[in-house]
């Protein structure tokens, strides 16, 4: 791939200082993508502004189609991916509720097309940023979801998303998701491949019944009523639930390459612990400090994130939680009626397990509101009173950074 | 413009129109096995825009009649590279399609030396008019080389006979039907050829299915066009039309024949070509008659939308033939 003749070599320092966005850019570009359909929004419009920078300075010999809408942008994505071609695109928030539609498609229509998802609350208010309400929108759609927690992991899980979703035994598509702003404007530090280990690692795209395949003419996106759709339904969703095991391929072919080790679901200091925090995004990193300072108070705290939220390690998840005492889940997503998707999911873990810890879903930092490491410390406080008490102390949703009266809800009257 | 009016190329990937005999027995790239209505003008108009060039073809469809015709699982009517994505999206889908062809000769993954194909994308006067109005703006902007294709049956035929923007006033859909405080559909047809026209398109052209030698000579040209073409087909619809099932020609020889649905082409946004000038007009209200869809406008009270809509074609047709003598 590197070696085309259509297009000059970049060379990278061993250490580069990206935001996620570069990252994004960056990784495109070594995954040597055929097709990118996209459209700018805030914050994931510099992914784009990158990549085409990259184009115009003769990086990258793909076709760039600066398309009218976030619609257009995966629908040219979907048609291209059909016609044999690596796709990519960027999106954010509103962006990505505007192609949601697509989304559907291109997952059902086993395109394998790589969404950087540069998560932003969703309007109303309008907000340009970071909240999970974006990537929590797409946990329906079908596609697999990877997460990251800075620049360094956006870079990573950009290129696994390739390979992850292009193996013959997965062709689905994936999102590579990273907080808006926290992660895609905060220049850190980045170590990545080079270009000929990276076009090693992802491969050639392999075109399964190609729209060009002209001997052998192919009908995508048939219709398929009541007697055929579950069918079609149950072997899409067949192949997202046997991901896991690719995934973890991946992943551990990466961390040779790379020496960065991923794993379905991470965790920090949950060995011993009696209260775990559950969340995703930067706010990981944000609590690790927070469980460091716990800790040498002497409380027993923990961290756990789903490095892949779709599909989710449910059973990963449920393994890890059967000795704590406390399970808090961060959702920074406003949940709209019910308790959010990170809670729901964890308590699914665990429901049918021995394990028996107070489980508690806290929203927080909507619309880019900080998180700060007293907060988590609060939260973490807050629990180990509960355990104490053996109880909840009333709510088991509850609204914390929040201005106003204290919000708590379900459960108040047991 | 690869090619001039006067029909000055005959390039290689274009059938020879001898005689419809001849024509119609051209290998099949879209199978006669569908489930469109009985004389439904789609599989005419897409038979013969398939059957117009011997080249590869990947054909794109918006959701709609011809969609849901022709590929059912596990069923395909289609002998060719074909995808359906959404109904707004099918001009999209094919402009990736192309982008992809681009990307994959210029990186060597296609032989750069084998023939290129033709991209192609069917949609109804819903998906054309309506919903994909967006998308076909930008894939017009952008300069894909693509045809698109407007199926134009004005009404959303598929689901059951809603007004498009394509539906004619005065048509009774069922989401503008016609009663007894109503004629039925209130605004004018979009000017759609117009529209793509002013995108700078290189060539945009009306078509009908009655005038068959008309519509092949126009799909070819717009083959042999590099860039953006967009094709204006009227589709008679015997279902929601209501007129009989074996009247589809005689019904579209009264749209061409009373000018409600002139034949001509612009070419790079200057050159209008009236292609067919019939040589008895028939009046509006003639063609009318022959649709129970504007059957309450024979009534007393609703004359005038009949007379006023002969104004407007009449003005048209005037209209038409100054741009086309003034080859601006």
């Amino acid at each position: 791939m590197n070696h085309s003749k259509n297009k000059k070599i970049l060379e990278l320092n061993k250490v580069e200082i990206w935001d996620g966005n570069t990252s994004n850019a960056q990784a495109l570009r070594q995954a040597g993508v055929d097709v990118m359909s996209a459209y700018p929004i805030t914050p994931s419009t510099a992914t784009v502004e990158g990549y085409a920078k990259l184009h115009a300075d003769g990086y990258i010999d793909g076709e760039i189609m600066i398309v009218e809408s976030e619609h257009a942008a995966m629908s040219g994505c979907v048609g291209a991916s059909a016609a044999g071609a690596r796709t990519a695109t960027a999106t954010a928030s509103q962006g990505l509720a505007l192609m949601i539609e697509v989304l559907y498609q291109a997952a059902g229509m086993r395109t394998p097309v790589v969404l950087c998802l540069v998560n932003r609350a969703l309007a109303a208010p309008l907000n340009v940023n970071g909240d999970h309400s974006d990537m929590y929108l797409t946990s329906q759609s079908g596609w697999i979801s990877l997460g990251s927690c800075n620049p360094e992991e956006a870079y990573d899980m950009t290129l696994c998303a390739f390979k992850i979703g292009e193996h013959k035994d997965v062709r689905l598509p994936v999102i590579s998701n990273q907080d808006g702003f926290m992660s895609s404007h905060t220049a850190q530090n980045v170590r990545p491949l080079s270009d000929e280990v990276v076009a090693d690692f992802i491969g050639e795209f392999v075109e399964v019944n190609s729209l060009l395949n002209f001997d052998h003419p192919v009908t995508h996106g048939v219709q398929t009523e009541s007697d055929w759709h579950m069918e079609h339904k149950a072997k899409q969703n067949d192949a997202m639930m046997n991901s896991p095991k690719v995934i973890k391929e991946v992943f551990a072919e990466y961390e040779k390459l790379s020496g960065r080790k991923y794993n379905l679901v991470e965790e920090y200091k949950i060995d011993d612990a009696d209260i775990v925090i559950a969340c995703m995004g930067t706010t990981y990193e944000t609590a690790q400090i927070a469980v460091d300072k716990l800790r040498i108070q002497g409380t027993k705290v923990g961290l756990i994130l789903p490095r892949v939220f779709r599909p989710f390690p449910l059973d990963e998840m449920a393994a890890k939680l059967q000795n704590c005492k406390a399970v808090v889940c961060l959702d920074r997503s406003s949940p709209g009626g019910h308790t959010g998707l990170l809670f729901n999911d964890i308590s699914a873990a665990l429901i049918n397990t021995d394990a028996r810890p107070l489980m508690s879903d806290v929203i927080y930092g909507l619309g880019g509101r900080d998180i700060t490491v007293a907060d988590i410390c609060d939260i973490y406080r807050d629990a180990n009173d509960e355990v104490k008490a053996g109880k909840l102390n009333g709510g088991i949703l509850r609204w914390a950074t929040v201005r106003g009266p204290e919000l708590k809800y379900y459960g108040t009257g047991v | 413009m690869s090619c001039n009016t006067n029909g000055g190329c005959t390039p290689q990937g274009n059938k020879e129109i001898k005689n419809l005999k001849a024509f119609s027995t051209a290998a099949e790239r879209f199978e006669g096995a569908h489930v469109l209505c009985p004389g439904c003008a789609h599989s005419i108009i897409v038979r013969e825009i398939l059957n117009a060039t011997n080249d590869n073809i990947v054909v794109s469809a918006a959701t709609g009649c011809l969609e849901v015709c022709t590929a059912i699982y596990p069923h395909t009517s289609w002998d060719c590279s074909w995808i359906h994505i959404g109904f707004e999206n099918a001009s999209t889908a094919i402009a990736g399609a192309e982008a992809a062809n681009k990307a994959l000769r210029r990186k060597g993954k296609i032989d750069p030396t084998s023939p290129e194909p033709k991209f192609v994308a069917f949609g109804g006067d819903g998906a054309t008019y309506d919903i994909g109005f967006q998308w076909i703006s930008g894939c017009f902007e952008r300069g894909h080389d693509m045809m698109y294709v407007c199926l134009d049956n004005e009404v959303y035929a598929n689901t059951g006979g809603q007004r498009s923007s394509s539906t004619p006033i005065g048509a009774s859909a069922t989401t503008t039907p016609a009663g007894s405080h109503s004629y039925g559909e209130k605004q004018n047809k979009k000017d759609m050829l117009q529209i793509m026209s002013a995108h700078n398109s290189p060539y945009v052209a009306q078509i009908a299915p009655n005038k068959w030698k008309d519509m092949v000579k126009k799909i070819q040209k717009g083959f042999d066009t590099k860039g953006p073409v967009y094709i204006n087909a009227m589709s008679a619809c015997t279902t929601e039309w209501k007129f009989p099932i074996h009247q589809t020609i005689e019904v579209s020889d009264m749209a061409t024949d009373s000018l409600v649905f002139p034949l001509y082409e612009i070419i790079d946004g200057r050159e209008l070509n009236i292609t067919y000038r019939p040589k008895n007009i028939v009046p509006v209200r003639d063609y009318l008659g022959v649709q129970p869809r504007f059957k309450h406008l024979f009534k007393p009270k609703y004359e005038y939308i009949i007379d006023e809509w002969q104004k407007r074609v009449d003005e048209k047709w005037v209209y038409l033939q100054r741009r086309e003598e003034a080859r601006v």
